[in-house]
């Protein structure tokens, strides 16, 4: 952090400052030199941020009505939904928030993917970014369980299962999760208290990740260093803050109308029925967001490795830095990387499509090819582009592209034509 | 000119600061009415209560919205002493003729309005009841008469629905 | 601009993406206008005191409504009865409290703040009385079924012969919406089957719809207020949305960079 140099005008202030320097830390965060090409896919920090909050608050007003017992949560529930002010519109809120919240985190993931933002020097911010996530889907898969309906019961008995793929020690780890002989009781209270808990692991992770990306600034849409602060740079507050606002409005108009006028269209009606040991609903399926994960499980024909291959698919993507051997950030210089980056994309939304379908016949097929693929492009195609790819001349400086008036870089930084005008 | 320019910017500042607050500000709203009684609670707010087996000079206590409910029949003296009382001796003056509608009855919350504690019956110095948590005496009435506490214990709205049930709420 | 569009335009797609993977298992059902639907949805207030009647007097003997109290029935946005209408519905039931000095349980009438009565003490009564079957609870039945009120709607119009390759069980029943076809519970509707204290015409179509509605209310009875509360959100978003953008463009003028 550059700015030592910060000293408060009032003498309170400098007092203050001496002891805590909270407002060094203020002026830190407002001055914060950030590139001034950023596109809106960058709005999406903000809006995490955002979302992490309005789960936080919501969560807790919900905790205050929400009794974590077997015999009891699905009537709290619905005394939340009745009974309590504007308890259906702050549960409504949270259920939609989590889809909400994943929605942003894929789009953010997917615009480091396309930017390289994970590459030297940011792959500290990507690594908590990958813990973070994990610690999301920890925390959306318990908070599913707490309603008690038949999702959430046969939803937590099947990914609980999952740890008995273990070999030896795999049964005793399932026994004691759950504490008991299946899911019931016990395994809802701790649920509960993990799922109150793990949002705070989020929030700090979340400073730390923030922490590491001002070290060495934002990575930007052309992907080259910049100076800072420089003629490419601007202040944080106000350019970025008010465009971060502009994009989270946006975002809040289509959260809202998913509260507001579609709340349940993300969930499953299943959950709305009450647990039952005895009844296995006839179709299992995660949320929307886990499903690209779920079809890579179902995909494997063994119980051991079927688990190997999910979590391996998660974990993949921290070793990223490394597999991605190309100095070049941004996929606009990379015209091979950008259509591999497609077809990823389009990788990843079949395995969710399969993911929600029957694991059976020709969605079993494309689920395993769409599941090879999806390993291939990390562990061979990344690799080996880095040294095939022939890679488009980057320009100098990121105002360069923008004093050249053309936004097709390539063009820009074409040596001659530049200096030819 | 330029001063123009200014202006219409502070405006366009101003108004987009003001609408904001306004969002903020009905947000924060459900998150703070949410702690206050909810529809079921509220809903509660009656209970019928069997006076049949009171004997003279015996209090019942009964829960009505999570708190106890003195319910106390009266003897003659009892009655006698309550009426006796001069309104300039008390702290908040009020008639035991206000306070027990059917002197027979005296129905009132059976809190110490002081901090809340629950007095204890014949007990004190006026022959009513005592706060054992800092001191309140009461009177027979359930009027306060001496310690910390500032008003008489307070008389629930309640009514005999019929010679031996009181409706209270 | 053009991210943003291109940003909506993903959202946008990932939503019909995720309905489409569920629309593979649906099936046909009875359309019917729900005046419920749409931006400004309500309730018909006619067809929730004829819907609360019909499951009264048909559904209510066997099936519950545990999370519905009687004075329910007199709020805003629900069937409306007036309040001295639902304290006469209540009173019409005898409901189990207690227990009472002596320690024992007793019956005395209904009040506003009681839940429904239950017809049968228990699951395990429900299912004794009913060849095994549970008659699920109503409360929130339409939010737990996927084809939701069309799906109910439907089911109750769907009854029809079995076809010939098709053998039943004593005691179950054909009904073409039913998953799997089969069905534990007989057809409850015929025409005419209760008489509309508004003198509608009670066909087993009017019926269905009616009760119906009524069971869409039960599962959200705050879905009014959710509406009202959704349109004023939404146009204050826009607003301010647009209020931002242009303090966005007027701040980021300041610089030559386009935003």
């Amino acid at each position: 952090m550059s700015d030592h140099e910060y000293t408060p005008k009032s003498k309170v202030g400098k007092w203050f400052n001496d002891r805590l320097p909270l407002l060094t830390l203020a002026n830190h965060l407002t001055d914060y030199p950030t590139p001034k090409n950023l596109n809106y896919w960058w709005t999406f920090g903000g809006i995490l941020t955002f979302c992490l909050i309005t789960q936080i608050v919501t969560g807790l007003v919900l905790a205050m009505h929400y009794i974590a017992h077997a015999d009891m949560a699905f009537d709290s529930v619905e005394h939340i939904m009745r009974d309590v002010n504007y308890g259906w519109l702050i549960r409504y809120i949270h259920a939609n928030g989590a889809s909400m919240f994943f929605l942003a985190v894929y789009i953010h993931i997917f615009r480091s993917l396309f930017y390289g933002s994970y590459k030297s020097p940011r792959e500290i911010i990507w690594i908590i970014g990958i813990i973070i996530y994990l610690l999301m889907m920890a925390a959306a898969f318990m908070g599913y369980v707490l309603p008690w309906g038949q999702m959430s019961f046969w939803g937590a008995t099947v990914i609980t299962n999952l740890f008995s793929a273990i070999p030896l020690v795999g049964e005793g780890i399932v026994t004691w999760l759950w504490g008991g002989y299946s899911v019931d009781n016990p395994t809802l209270t701790r649920f509960f208290t993990l799922h109150y808990l793990i949002p705070f692991l989020i929030l700090g992770l979340v400073v730390l990740h923030i922490w590491a990306l001002h070290v060495p600034g934002n990575n930007n849409p052309v992907g080259i260093d910049i100076q800072k602060p420089s003629k490419d740079t601007v202040p944080f507050h106000p350019y970025i803050v008010i465009k971060d606002g502009f994009a989270l409005l946006m975002f809040m108009i289509v959260f809202a109308f998913f509260v507001f006028y579609t709340p349940n269209i993300l969930g499953h009606a299943d959950n709305y029925i009450e647990a039952d040991p005895l009844v296995t609903p006839a179709h299992i399926v995660p949320e929307w967001y886990l499903l690209p994960f779920y079809a890579i499980l179902r995909s494997v024909p063994d119980k051991l490795l079927g688990v190997v291959a999910m979590l391996s698919a998660i974990l993949i993507l921290a070793a990223l830095p490394w597999l991605d051997t190309s100095k070049i950030r941004s996929a606009v210089f990379r015209p091979l990387y950008r259509q591999f980056y497609w077809i990823l994309v389009i990788d990843v939304l079949i395995l969710g499509y399969v993911g929600a379908m029957p694991a059976e016949g020709l969605y079993l097929l494309i689920a395993r090819v769409a599941t090879a693929y999806y390993f291939l492009h990390f562990l061979v195609i990344l690799p080996v582009l880095g040294f095939k790819e022939k890679t488009l001349p980057i320009p100098l400086s990121i105002t360069e592209p923008v004093l050249g008036g053309s936004p097709n870089f390539a063009t820009a930084r074409n040596k001659e034509s530049f200096t030819n005008k | 000119m330029s001063e123009k320019k200014t202006n219409r910017r502070d405006f366009l500042f101003t108004a987009t600061y003001a609408v904001g607050a306004v969002g903020i500000g009905a947000t924060i709203w459900p998150m703070i009415d949410q702690m206050n009684p909810d529809a079921s609670v509220k809903a509660l707010a009656s209970t019928e209560v069997d006076v049949s087996t009171v004997d003279p000079g015996k209090t019942i206590t009964v829960l009505w919205r999570g708190k106890p409910v003195f319910i106390r029949r009266r003897t003659l003296e009892e009655i006698a002493e309550a009426k006796a009382v001069k309104l300039e001796d008390l702290k908040h003056p009020e008639k035991d003729e206000d306070r027990a509608k059917n002197p027979e009855w005296l129905v009132m919350l059976g809190v110490c309005t002081h901090l809340g504690c629950v007095p204890l019956d014949q007990k004190g110095d006026y022959n009513g009841w005592f706060c054992p948590c800092h001191g309140s005496h009461y009177d027979i009435s359930g009027r306060i008469r001496k310690g910390p506490a500032p008003t008489n214990m307070e008389v629930p709205k309640y009514e005999f629905v019929s010679a031996n049930t009181i409706k209270i709420g | 601009m053009k991210n943003l569009f291109r940003i909506s335009i993903f959202i946008i797609l990932v939503v019909c993406f995720h309905n489409k993977s569920f629309a593979a298992e649906k099936v046909e059902y009875l359309k019917t206008d729900w005046s419920f639907k749409g931006l400004f949805g309500k309730f018909d207030r006619g067809a929730l005191q004829r819907g609360y009647q019909v499951y009264t007097e048909v559904c209510a003997s066997c099936h519950s409504m545990k999370y519905l109290s009687y004075r329910n029935l007199a709020e805003k946005g629900g069937p409306e009865f007036t309040e001295a209408q639902a304290k006469v519905i209540a009173a019409s039931f005898e409901v189990k409290d207690g227990p009472n000095a002596d320690g024992e349980m007793f019956t005395r009438p209904g009040k506003l703040s009681d839940k429904f009565v239950m017809p049968y003490e228990n699951v395990k009564a429900a299912q004794a009385a009913n060849g095994g079957a549970y008659p699920p609870d109503m409360s929130v039945l339409v939010k737990a079924r996927g084809g939701g009120v069309d799906y109910i709607y439907s089911l109750l119009q769907g009854y029809e012969d079995p076809p010939a390759d098709i053998k039943l069980d004593d005691g179950v029943y054909y009904n073409k919406f039913m998953y799997g076809n089969k069905i534990k519970m007989a057809n409850q509707l015929s025409d005419g089957l209760v008489e509309y204290a508004d003198g509608t015409n009670s066909t087993v179509e009017q019926m269905s719809k009616d009760v119906t509605t009524f069971l869409m209310w039960a599962a959200e009875p705050h879905l009014e207020s959710r509406h009202q509360m959704g349109f004023k959100a939404i146009l204050y978003l826009i607003i301010l949305t647009i209020l931002v953008y242009f303090s966005m463009k007027r701040i980021w003028s300041r610089i030559e960079t386009e935003v």
